[in-house]
C-alpha cells in the first residue's frame, strides 16, 4: 500500500494567531517585527497588509511609510514552533502521527486514514474547514511523498490531491523552489533560466549534481518517491493529575492523609487503566496564604501499588505545613513508565532483582534515609583493585563482563592503603615482619608478588607488587610494595587488606 | 507406659521447637548449607534457616575471618538466585572477592547508614521482605527488644538474618537463636608445600538455643565447607621462601 502524506501550510500563521487573540486585529494591516541589526525588520505580515504591498524582511519603518496606518507589534520568534506543536497535537485527531514542519507547516501520515471520512478529497476539505472555522488560513495538499505535497500545498495551482504515482506530472509545472532547496541553489537556477522543474528535470543527474550540489538531486528523489521520507511525529504528553479542592481548608495530619489516599486511589486506577506505573510523584498542597507545600517521592522501579506509594509518602507527609488550611490537593505524577502487568506465579521463587518486594523494600529505605545509601556493583574491565568495580546505575543493570575469580582478593579492602613498617629479605622476596597500628606481625607463609600496574592512560604513578600473607596467629593479609626495590629505598610498604 | 511418657515429650518438644524460633521451612530449597556435622549440634539436625544468628567479633582479621564464613553460607542460600542485602554503616568488604565464594558480586545489595538506629530499622524492614535470600547486619550494640524485633520479622518473611556484630561492648541476652565466633587459623597446604592455603577458621558456637555449644575447624576450598580434624601441632615451620 502506498504511502500518502498531507502536508499543511499556515499562510499567515502568526498573524493568524494574533488576530485569534485579538479580534480587532482582524480588520487593519498590521506587521510583526524583531530587531535585527539595530532595526526593526517586518517578520510576518497579516494577508490584508501583504496585498497592500508589505513583504517579510523589510524594515518597519519602510512598511510604516507605504501603509501610514500599519500596526507593528513585536515579534516572538519561538512561538512559531510552540504554536505548531499545539496544532500538530490537535491534528492527531486526523491520523496518529503528525509531525511540525517549522516555520509554517505540519506534515501527516495519512496512509489508511483517508477512507474514515469518506474519501481523501473529503478527508482535506475537512481539516481545510476546521481551520478555516478556527481563522487559520490554509493550503492542503495530499501526495505520495513529503515533497510532492509540500510542493503543491505551497506552489500547487490545479488540484490538491495528486493521484497515487502522478507526482512527477503533478511537480514539472512548478518553480525550483518548490523542492524545498537552499536559497542558493534557487538563485543559481533562477539565473540559468530553470524556472521550473520541467526545465531541469532531463538534465543528465551528474551534471546537477556538479552545478547544484548533492542536495537538489536527493530532493528530488524524495518528492517522486525514490527516497523514503520520514517524518518525527509529536508525541503528546498525556497528564497524570488528580486534583481534590477542598470545601474547607483542612488543618490536621490526618486530613492531609485521607487526601493523598482519596488521590493515591484515583491516581493508581487511571495508570492500572494504562497499564502504566509512577517513577516520580508530587503532591501539592495549596495553603489559603497563597503558598504552595510539596512533597516528592521517586521509586526504582514503576509502581501503581497504592499501599505501597503511600508508605514512601508517609515519612514526608509531617513536613507539610499546613498553617492556614490547605484549599486544594493536586497529585501529579511527572515521571511514568510502562508497567507490563506481571504474571502471579503459583510457587513464590526467588525472582532476583525483579521482586517487586524488593524494590519496594529499597524505595522504603531511599525514601526514609535519603539518596546515595544503595549501591550495588558491577564488574568493570580493570586490574587495578579499587577500579575493578563500578557502581551499577540501574536496579536490573546486568553485568557487561564477568567477575574474575581467578586471582585472590581480599574479602576486606581498606578504602585507602595503610603504610606499615616491614622487614623484608631481598628483592621480590615477601616480608619476613610488619608492624601495622603498633603490633608486630610475624609472616609464616606468603604467596606472591602479582604485579599490578597503574594504568598509565588513567592515573600515573607506580606499580604495586602484592603479596598474600599469613601471620603467626592465622590471620591473612594483602599487603603491596609500591614501587621498584631499590637501594635509594624510594619504596614503600602498604597493607591493603584482609583475606578470610 | 515409658514409651507413651517418650512420645509425649517427644512431641511437646517438637510443639516447643517453633515457639523458640525454629521454624520448619517448606518452601525453601536450601535445606542444607553444607556445614556438615556441626548441623548436628542444632534440633532437628539441620542449620536453622529463617532465624536470626549473632556473630560477634573484635579485630578487623576477626572480621574478614567471621565474614567469610557467612559468605560460605550464603553462597548456598544464594544458589537459586536470589538477593542478599548487607546493611553496614562502614563497609569494607570487597565485591570482586566474593566471586570466590561462587557469589555474584551483582546480586547483593549494599546499604550504607551511619546511625544504628537507621541499620535496626532497615534491618527489620529487610527481614519483612520475603523474597530475599538473606539479609546481613553490621553493628555493634544489639539490645534484647532490638533483637526480639528482628526475630519477630523472620518468623513472618522466613528469611534468614545475620548479625556481625564489631566490637561489642558488653554481650548481652539477645533473642538471636545462636552466637558464633570465628577466628582464623593457620592455613595448611596438601603436603606441606609452601604459600598460604585455603582459609581456615575456628568456627565457635557459642550459644544456641536448645542445641548443644561447640567448637569446630573448618576450610573453605573448592566452593564447600571442609571439617578439619585438629591434629597435635608439631615444630612451627620455618618461613618459606616463594616468588
Amino acid at each position: 500500500m502506498p504511502k500518502r502524506f498531507v502536508t499543511i501550510w499556515f499562510r499567515y500563521l502568526r498573524t493568524d494567531w494574533f488576530i485569534r487573540r485579538q479580534p480587532g486585529l482582524g480588520t487593519i494591516p498590521f506587521v510583526l517585527a524583531s530587531p535585527e541589526h539595530g532595526r526593526m525588520l517586518v517578520t510576518a505580515a497579516n494577508a490584508m497588509a501583504q496585498t497592500l504591498g508589505i513583504h517579510i524582511g523589510m524594515a518597519a519603518a519602510d512598511a510604516r511609510a507605504v501603509i501610514p496606518s500599519l500596526q507593528v507589534l513585536d515579534d516572538k520568534p519561538e512561538q512559531a514552533v510552540k504554536l505548531l506543536t499545539g496544532l500538530a497535537e490537535w491534528c492527531i485527531r486526523y491520523t496518529p502521527s503528525v509531525a511540525i514542519d517549522p516555520p509554517d507547516g505540519l506534515i501527516m501520515d495519512v496512509t489508511g486514514c483517508a477512507h474514515l471520512w469518506g474519501g481523501e478529497d473529503q478527508y482535506i476539505t475537512a481539516i481545510s474547514k476546521r481551520f478555516q472555522h478556527f481563522g487559520y488560513d490554509t493550503r492542503i495538499a495530499m501526495a505520495d511523498t513529503v515533497g510532492c505535497a509540500w510542493a503543491i500545498a505551497r506552489f500547487g495551482t490545479v488540484a490538491a490531491v495528486i493521484e497515487t504515482g502522478h507526482q512527477l506530472t503533478a511537480l514539472l509545472s512548478l518553480p525550483p523552489a518548490a523542492l524545498r532547496l537552499e536559497a542558493a541553489t534557487i538563485e543559481r537556477l533562477e539565473k540559468l533560466g530553470l524556472r521550473t522543474i520541467s526545465n531541469f528535470i532531463s538534465i543528465p543527474r551528474t551534471a546537477l549534481r556538479r552545478r547544484f550540489s548533492q542536495q537538489l538531486l536527493i530532493r528530488l528523489d524524495q518528492a517522486l518517491g525514490y527516497i523514503e521520507e520520514g517524518i518525527q511525529p509529536v508525541q503528546p504528553v498525556e497528564p497524570f493529575q488528580e486534583r481534590l479542592p477542598c470545601l474547607e481548608p483542612i488543618l490536621t495530619a490526618k486530613g492531609i492523609e485521607i487526601a493523598l489516599r482519596r488521590l493515591l486511589g484515583a491516581l493508581c486506577q487511571l495508570l492500572q487503566q494504562e497499564q502504566k506505573g509512577l517513577r516520580v510523584a508530587l503532591f501539592k498542597g495549596y495553603r489559603a496564604d497563597g503558598k504552595i507545600e510539596k512533597v516528592e517521592i521517586s521509586t526504582i522501579r514503576p509502581s501503581n501499588n497504592i499501599l505501597h506509594i503511600f508508605k514512601l509518602f508517609e515519612f514526608k507527609l509531617s513536613s507539610i505545613e499546613p498553617a492556614l488550611g490547605i484549599e486544594l490537593f493536586i497529585l501529579e505524577a511527572p515521571r511514568v513508565e510502562v508497567l507490563s502487568p506481571f504474571q502471579e506465579t503459583l510457587w513464590k521463587n526467588n525472582a532476583g532483582l525483579d521482586d517487586t518486594g524488593l524494590s519496594e523494600l529499597l524505595d522504603r529505605i531511599t525514601g526514609k534515609m535519603g539518596e546515595n545509601h544503595i549501591h550495588r556493583y558491577l564488574p568493570d574491565e580493570h586490574y587495578w583493585p579499587e577500579r575493578s568495580l563500578k557502581l551499577a546505575v540501574a536496579i536490573n543493570e546486568k553485568p557487561a563482563t564477568t567477575w574474575k575469580a581467578g586471582r585472590p582478593r581480599p574479602l576486606q579492602l581498606l578504602s585507602k592503603p595503610a603504610p606499615i613498617d616491614v622487614t623484608a629479605p631481598i628483592p621480590d622476596y615477601p616480608p619476613m615482619l610488619f608492624r601495622y597500628k603498633g603490633t608486630l606481625h610475624k609472616i609464616m607463609k606468603a604467596d606472591g608478588p602479582e604485579r599490578i600496574e597503574a594504568e598509565w592512560w588513567l592515573q600515573q604513578g607506580q606499580h604495586r607488587d602484592y603479596y598474600c600473607v599469613e601471620n603467626e596467629a592465622g590471620n591473612r593479609y594483602w599487603l603491596f610494595r609500591l614501587g621498584h626495590y631499590d637501594v635509594a629505598k624510594t619504596y614503600q610498604w602498604f597493607i591493603h587488606g584482609f583475606f578470610a | 507406659m515409658d514409651t507413651s511418657k517418650t512420645t509425649i515429650i517427644a512431641q511437646l518438644q517438637k510443639d516447643i521447637l517453633p515457639l523458640q524460633g525454629y521454624k520448619t521451612i517448606v518452601n525453601n530449597a536450601v535445606l542444607d548449607v553444607g556445614l556438615g556435622a556441626i548441623k548436628n549440634a542444632f534440633p532437628n539436625n539441620r542449620f536453622p534457616l529463617g532465624v536470626v544468628h549473632e556473630l560477634i567479633y573484635t579485630q578487623p582479621e576477626t572480621a574478614a575471618a567471621t565474614g567469610g564464613f557467612v559468605w560460605g553460607i550464603l553462597a548456598s542460600l544464594m544458589r537459586s538466585g536470589g538477593i542478599t542485602i548487607w546493611i553496614s554503616a562502614s563497609r569494607t568488604i570487597f565485591p570482586p572477592a566474593l566471586a570466590c565464594f561462587g557469589i555474584a558480586p551483582d546480586k547483593i545489595i549494599f546499604i550504607d547508614l551511619q546511625k544504628e538506629k537507621d541499620i535496626l530499622w532497615a534491618m527489620e524492614e529487610a527481614l519483612k521482605c520475603t523474597g530475599l535470600a538473606a539479609v546481613v547486619g553490621e553493628m555493634k550494640e544489639l539490645s534484647f527488644t532490638a533483637s526480639r524485633r528482628l526475630q519477630l520479622a523472620v518468623e513472618q518473611s522466613k528469611v534468614t538474618g545475620f548479625i556481625l556484630r564489631n566490637h561489642p561492648g558488653n554481650i548481652n541476652t539477645t533473642a538471636c537463636i545462636t552466637r558464633w565466633k570465628i577466628t582464623s587459623l593457620s592455613s595448611e597446604l596438601a603436603g606441606g608445600m609452601p604459600g598460604v592455603g585455603f582459609p581456615r577458621w575456628k568456627v565457635e558456637l557459642l550459644k544456641v538455643r536448645n542445641g548443644k555449644p561447640g567448637s569446630w575447624q573448618l576450610e573453605w576450598t573448592g566452593g564447600h565447607f571442609r571439617h578439619i580434624i585438629p591434629t597435635i601441632l608439631g615444630v612451627p615451620e620455618q618461613h618459606k621462601k616463594t616468588g
